[in-house]
């Protein structure tokens, strides 16, 4: 079953607020995640790695680095779902 | 050599069996109250363990700590942050120079629940799977290293490792920082996490546990001649360790003083202890000598005790052998009957015990000693705290390690 993007924001959202402590609610499509969240390579790699469980997908290392803000991510993980 | 400093106790923290904080574990110690439990019964179901209690923290560090504190620490680190946290605070969080601070606090074992939840992970889902943050979590110097990051610690974090004997270990490592001119102030303790199946099946298999499933209150037992083993434990206590004058020219309140340390390894066997104890008596020798004190001065001494039935008795009489006919005078206390063993936290939580006991001037109760073993030596603390005297007394805290080794604190009132 394939996750709306609006799914995929919530989902995000929460596991990005439990690496972080912000609250979900703030972790918005525009946000970046190193200059807004500041999350660093090692947070960012957990949240990939929680990202790819909870949504059946896979993110490429390669990709990774072209996640620059939450939108990204989301988007990237609603176009890798089979 | 320039002047050696004398270091004092100005913060204490803990989270323990018997309480999330200082305060309610020496209240409940005091009242004489065990923290032990049954635990999570599918364990015995599934694994066939033999043993169905331990002594278990008293409060959940998620009711404590946030969501990304849970998630990137070991339970061994988060009991360790609770209590070095809850230490700086009663320390008054001291103003101190990152480079004269540092951070000694150690686990015995290590990040056990991380490295067999990381193991899992891997068999059932693959590599893929795993999170990054698994070796920063296991690995033994972690709770140190949280320690230095949150209290911006940089003269040195270090991670000491000698089993059951850690927690004292690191306490007098700490203590060296201080004397040597590393360190002003030092956050310094023990932590352990191994309330989990397999530790226990292991131990029950080595058959040091206490098989006592139809009362786990009354299974620690230290000295009692009914005593059948140890009952496993959990929990952190940390001190902030401070030159004495760093105290004094900043208005600190003191508990006491860590005055001396002894240090020593049997070299016998990678369980049993020494039979003669003669390890023990070097390292109750040395810490008595290098507090300055004579065997007169000590009051009081809270013993490693177990409740085995082979170490209990050696370590009362190592200590009879250090003090000679001044273990008449001495009160002892084997607080483990309470709390259980903390393993790498014992020595840290024992430390605090007697400093308090010294500023409090009472010792601590042993309970469940309802027929004291006819070979012990001492005069053993029962059931209600006693009265320790006026003016300056000191007192030992013993631990000893899986390994040979052994480590004796003298503390010293303030």
């Amino acid at each position: 079953m394939a996750y709306s993007e609006q799914e995929i924001l919530a989902g995000l959202a929460e596991i990005v607020s439990e690496e972080t402590g912000l609250p979900a609610d703030s972790v918005l499509p525009e946000k970046s995640f190193t200059d807004d969240l500041d999350i660093d390579s090692l947070s960012m790699m957990t949240i990939v790695t929680l990202a790819e469980e909870k949504f059946d997908v896979r993110i490429p290392d390669d990709e990774v680095k072209n996640l620059t803000t939450v939108s990204d991510a989301v988007s990237f993980i609603a176009g890798a779902q089979s | 050599m320039s002047h050696v400093p004398d270091v004092v106790v100005t913060g204490l923290g803990a989270t323990t069996p018997l309480g999330g904080d200082v305060a309610s574990t020496w209240a409940a110690a005091l009242a004489g109250e065990s923290g032990a439990r049954h635990f999570d019964s599918s364990w015995v179901e599934d694994y066939g363990l033999p043993v169905t209690f331990a002594a278990t923290i008293k409060v959940d560090p998620a009711d404590v700590l946030t969501t990304p504190e849970l998630k990137r620490m070991d339970p061994s680190a988060q009991y360790a942050i609770i209590a070095a946290r809850e230490a700086w605070a009663d320390a008054g969080a001291p103003e101190v120079d990152g480079e004269r601070l540092g951070s000694v606090v150690s686990s015995g074992i290590g990040g056990l629940w991380t490295i067999l939840n990381g193991w899992d992970t891997l068999r059932e889902k693959g590599a893929r799977r795993m999170l990054p943050m698994t070796v920063p979590m296991l690995m033994p110097n972690s709770p140190t290293a949280y320690v230095s990051l949150e209290f911006g610690a940089k003269a040195g974090a270090h991670a000491l490792v000698s089993a059951c004997a850690t927690g004292a270990e690191a306490i007098g490592y700490a203590v060296d920082m201080i004397r040597s001119g590393r360190a002003d102030v030092v956050i310094a303790g023990g932590t352990e996490a191994t309330i989990h199946p397999m530790p226990i099946a292991s131990f029950a298999a080595s058959r040091t546990l206490s098989l006592r499933n139809d009362d786990p209150a009354g299974a620690s037992r230290p000295y009692d001649v009914d005593r059948d083993g140890f009952v496993l434990g959990e929990g952190a206590g940390v001190v902030v360790l401070e030159s004495a004058e760093h105290a004094a020219a900043r208005g600190a309140k003191v508990y006491g003083q860590i005055a001396g340390v002894g240090l020593s390894a049997d070299g016998y066997h990678i369980t049993s202890p020494e039979p003669s104890g003669e390890g023990q008596i070097r390292a109750m020798r040395a810490a008595v000598a290098d507090a300055g004190v004579t065997p007169a001065d000590i009051v009081h001494v809270n013993a490693h005790a177990t409740s085995t039935k082979v170490g209990d008795l050696i370590e009362a009489r190592s200590v009879r052998g250090v003090l000679g006919d001044d273990a008449d005078h001495v009160l002892l206390s084997a607080t483990k009957s309470m709390t259980g063993h903390l393993l790498g936290g014992a020595g840290a939580l024992e430390t605090i015990f007697t400093i308090l006991a010294l500023h409090d001037r009472q010792a601590p109760p042993t309970i469940n000693v309802e027929n004291p073993d006819p070979e012990l030596v001492l005069d053993l603390v029962r059931d209600k705290p006693r009265a320790l005297r006026d003016g300056q007394i000191a007192a030992i805290n013993n631990s000893f390690g899986f390994g040979g080794h052994n480590v004796a604190l003298v503390v010293a009132s303030a």
